[in-house]
C-alpha cells in the first residue's frame, strides 16, 4: 500500500478553486519533486496536505499510512502520525526558544505514540545530536523560534525540526530558496542523511540545483492547479531548458 | 449623590484615625500623621470625574467600611505562612511585614551595618534617626485621598538606607503579607535612601494569604536617589483573590541616577500601582518595565508619570499585559518635559494580548511637552494571535490550547526573562508557564 495517494483532490481558498484535480502516489522510500510556475498551487497543495483551515478541500480523497480519514483530522493529528510541512515562509515566534518549542513538539509526537516524554536533559542530549546531524549552529537551541533569523537560517531551522520530529513523510516547500551554495549543500547532504527505506519526501523547488543534490525517484509539474507532466529526474533538465510554456498544450483545458 | 456616599464612608476612617492619633509616638511623627489626616479631611475619595481615574472605578473599595490596623497587625502569622514566599537564598536579608508591621521573628534579617541600614521605620522612629526624619513623607505627593490615609496612618513599613558608595552584596527583598482577616486595610509605608553612587537591589512582594477576605493594601514607598546611586526595583504583587492593593511609589533621581523598575501585578481584586518619577538632575535614567496578567473581573491600573526634570535625561516604559477574562486594566504612561529639559529622550510601549473578547483596556499616553529639543515617542498594541502562528504549532503536532499556553508564555518571558535576579526570575516564569498551561 502507498505511504501517500491524493485522488483527484480540489482546493479552495477563499472560494477560489486553486487545485482543480490533483493525483499523487507516493511510497515509501521515494523522493518526489514538485515543479511548477508561481502561482500554481505547489504551496497550496502543502497546506492543504498539512491541514491548514483556509485551504477547504471542495472534492477527492487523501490517504496516508492507511488512514483513509487523514483529511478529517487536525492538523495536529495529521503532524502526529508523520507528516512534516517544512514552510515556504516559517513564522517567527517570539519569546519561546527552538529548544523548548522542539521539545513540546516531539513531547506531543512522543505521548501520541504511547512513549515517554523526554525531560530537558535528555531532550538537550537529542538536539545536540540534531544539530550535528544538520549541521546548525549550536545557539540555534536558545535562540527564540525564527526570530531574528535571516530567510536561509529559517529554512535550516526547518531542516533542524524534521531532524528532530522523525516524520515518515517530509514535504519540503522550497527549502532550497534563499539558501546560499554552501547551504544548499548542507541541508541537501541534511536530507539525504536521513533518507530512508520508511520514510518518503516531497521537495518543492524551483531549482534543479537542490535535485542534483538530492535525487528524485519522480518529478512532476503542477501547471494551473493540475499536474501537466510527471517523470524521472530528466524531466527537471527539460523544464530548466525549456521552461513552462510548453507545457500549455499538455493541459487539457 | 457620590458626594453625600462618599463623606458618610468616612466614619470609620475617622474613628480609626482617633486610635493612631493616641498612640505614643515623637512629636515629629504626630505631625506627620496629622498633616495626613487634614489632607485627608479636604479630599475626595477618587472617583470617575477625575481624568486620572476615569476607567478605574474604585467605589467597591471606597464602599467598604475598613477596619484600620492600628498599634499591632491583625491577625497572627506563622513561619510556615511565610517559607514559601521568602527565597531560599541564605544571603539575602528579608524582611517580613505582616499587614504593614515589621516582623523580627519571620525575618531572616542579615547585618544592618552603618553603611547599609535595613530595618522598620516604626523601630527607627522609636530610636531616632535624623536622615529617616529628614527624608520621611518629604517627597510622595498628596495625589490622591489614599496616600493622604496612608500617611495618616503611618505607623510602620522598610526603612533601607545606602550610604554614599556603598553596596548589599545580595538583594533585599520586603515581603508584605496580608493576613486578610475580614475586611482590614492596612498602612505600610516605604523609605528607600541611597546616597551617592550607592546601588542596591531590593525585591519587594506583596502576598495575600486569604482568597476570600476584600482587604485593603494602601501602601506608599518614597525612593530618594543622590547622583550616580543605581537601583533596581523589582515589585510583584499578589495579593488575595479579594484583596485589594493601592500603592503609590516616589522616586527622585539626582543626576546620573540609574532607576530600572519591573512592576509585575499579579493577582488582587482591584490593584492600582502609581509610579511617579522625577529625574531632578541631568543625565538620569529611568527604565520602567512591566507585566500584569489580568482575567476574572479583576481590575489592574498601572499608572505612570515620568518627570523630566532636567535636561539630557532618558526613560523608557515598557509594559505588557495579558487580558482574560471580563477584566478591565489601564495603562496610563505620562511624560511631563517643562521648559528648559532640552535633550530629554523618552519612550513608552503598552504591549495587550487579548485572550477574551470581553476583556478591556485602555491604554493612553499623555505628553505635556514645553522644551523644542526632545524626542518623545510612544506605542500601543493590543490584539491575539495571528491563525498562521497557530497552525505552526499544530503543524508541530502541537494542539490550539496547547499552542495559545506557550505563546502567551512566550509573551510574557520577553518581561521576565529580563529580571536578572535568578530565583526570582525562575519564580516568576514557573508562575507565568502553569498559569497558563492548558487545563
Ligand atoms: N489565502 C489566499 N487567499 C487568496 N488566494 C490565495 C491564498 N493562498 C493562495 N492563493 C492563490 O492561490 C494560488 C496558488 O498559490 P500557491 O501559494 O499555492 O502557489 P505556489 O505554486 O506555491 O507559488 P510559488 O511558486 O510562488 O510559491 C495563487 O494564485 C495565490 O494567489
Ligand atoms: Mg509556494
Amino acid at each position: 500500500m502507498a505511504m501517500l495517494e491524493i485522488s483527484n483532490l480540489h482546493v479552495s481558498v477563499d472560494g477560489h478553486e486553486i487545485l482543480k484535480g490533483v493525483n499523487l502516489i507516493v511510497d515509501a522510500g521515494e523522493v518526489h519533486a514538485i515543479m511548477g510556475p508561481n502561482g500554481s498551487g505547489k504551496s497550496t497543495l502543502a497546506l492543504a496536505l498539512a491541514g491548514h483551515g483556509a485551504y477547504e478541500v471542495t472534492e477527492g480523497s487523501v490517504t496516508f499510512l492507511g488512514h483513509d480519514d487523514f483529511l478529517d483530522m487536525p492538523p495536529e493529528e495529521r503532524a502526529r502520525l508523520g507528516l512534516f510541512l517544512a514552510f515556504q515562509y516559517p513564522v517567527e515566534i517570539p519569546g519561546i526558544s527552538n529548544a523548548y518549542f522542539l521539545q513540546s513538539a516531539l513531547n506531543e509526537m512522543r505521548k501520541s505514540h504511547g512513549m515517554e516524554e523526554l525531560d530537558a536533559f535528555e531532550f538537550q542530549d537529542l538536539l545536540a545530536e540534531k544539530m550535528e546531524l544538520v549541521k546548525v549552529d549550536p545557539s540555534f537551541a536558545d535562540r527564540n523560534v525564527n526570530e531574528g533569523f535571516s530567510g536561509g537560517e529559517k529554512k535550516r531551522n526547518e531542516i533542524l525540526q524534521m531532524a528532530v520530529m522523525e516524520p515518515r513523510l517530509a514535504i519540503l516547500d522550497e527549502t532550497d530558496s534563499g539558501l546560499d551554495i554552501d547551504a544548499l549543500r548542507i541541508v541537501a547532504e541534511g536530507i539525504n542523511r536521513l533518507r530512508g527505506k520508511d520514510r518518503a519526501f516531497v521537495l518543492v523547488t524551483h531549482y534543479q540545483r537542490m535535485l542534483n543534490y538530492v535525487k528524485p525517484d519522480f518529478v512532476h509539474v503542477l501547471y494551473q492547479g493540475k499536474f501537466a507532466k510527471s517523470g524521472g529526474p530528466e524531466l527537471a533538465l527539460e523544464l530548466e531548458d525549456k521552461g513552462y510554456d510548453w507545457l500549455k498544450e499538455s493541459v487539457p483545458a | 449623590m457620590i458626594e453625600l456616599m462618599e463623606r458618610t464612608d468616612r466614619a470609620h476612617y475617622e474613628a480609626d484615625l482617633k486610635r493612631v492619633q493616641a498612640l505614643e509616638s515623637p512629636a515629629w511623627m504626630k505631625d506627620i500623621r496629622e498633616a495626613g489626616a487634614a489632607r485627608f479631611a479636604e479630599m475626595d475619595f477618587p472617583h470617575y470625574k477625575q481624568e486620572a481615574w476615569r476607567l478605574t472605578n474604585v467605589g467597591p473599595v471606597v464602599k467598604t467600611p475598613f477596619r484600620s490596623v492600628v498599634g499591632e497587625p491583625s491577625g497572627h502569622v506563622t513561619p510556615d505562612d511565610v517559607a514559601a514566599h521568602l527565597y531560599d537564598a541564605p544571603e539575602w536579608t528579608q524582611l517580613v511585614f505582616v499587614d504593614g508591621f515589621l516582623s523580627r521573628e519571620l525575618s531572616r534579617m542579615g547585618d544592618s551595618t552603618q553603611a547599609v541600614r535595613v530595618g522598620g521605620i516604626g523601630e527607627a522612629v522609636a530610636k531616632g534617626d535624623e536622615i529617616l526624619e529628614e527624608h520621611l513623607a518629604k517627597s510622595a505627593e498628596y495625589t490622591n485621598a489614599f496616600v493622604a490615609l496612608n500617611t495618616a496612618f503611618l505607623q510602620d513599613g522598610a526603612y533601607i538606607h545606602v550610604s554614599e558608595g556603598a553596596a548589599p552584596s545580595a538583594p533585599i527583598h520586603l515581603l508584605f503579607i496580608s493576613t486578610g482577616v475580614d475586611t482590614i486595610a492596612s498602612y505600610p509605608r516605604n523609605l528607600i535612601i541611597l546616597g551617592k553612587s550607592a546601588e542596591a537591589e531590593i525585591v519587594e512582594s506583596y502576598v495575600g494569604l486569604n482568597n476570600t477576605a476584600g482587604y485593603l493594601n494602601n501602601v506608599v514607598t518614597e525612593i530618594v536617589m543622590e547622583d550616580n546611586a543605581t537601583l533596581r526595583r523589582y515589585k510583584v504583587v499578589r495579593e488575595g483573590s479579594a484583596g485589594h492593593h493601592l500603592a503609590t511609589t516616589k522616586v527622585m533621581q539626582g543626576r546620573d541616577t540609574n532607576f530600572h523598575s519591573f512592576s509585575i501585578s499579579l493577582t488582587g481584586q482591584i490593584v492600582r500601582n502609581e509610579l511617579d518619577v522625577v529625574l531632578g538632575g541631568e543625565g538620569a535614567n529611568a527604565l520602567l518595565s512591566g507585566l500584569y496578567l489580568n482575567d476574572g473581573d479583576r481590575l489592574i491600573d498601572n499608572a505612570l508619570r515620568v518627570t523630566h526634570a532636567s535636561p539630557k535625561c532618558y526613560s523608557r516604559m515598557a509594559y505588557k499585559g495579558v487580558l482574560d477574562g471580563t477584566s478591565r486594566s489601564v495603562f496610563t504612561g505620562k511624560v511631563l518635559v517643562p521648559q528648559g529639559s532640552q535633550q530629554t529622550d523618552s519612550n513608552q510601549l503598552n504591549n495587550n494580548l487579548l485572550l477574551s473578547d470581553k476583556a478591556t483596556l485602555d491604554t493612553k499616553p499623555q505628553l505635556e511637552i514645553f522644551a523644542d529639543d526632545v524626542k518623545c515617542t510612544h506605542g500601543a498594541t493590543i490584539g491575539g494571535f495571528p491563525r498562521e502562528l497557530i497552525f505552526y504549532f499544530q503543524s508541530r503536532g502541537m494542539t490550539e490550547a496547547m499552542a495559545h499556553a506557550i505563546l502567551t508564555f512566550g509573551f510574557a518571558s520577553e518581561i521576565v526573562d529580563k529580571i536578572n535576579i535568578d530565583p526570582l526570575r525562575e519564580r516568576l516564569s514557573k508562575y507565568v508557564f502553569d498559569k497558563y498551561r492548558p487545563k
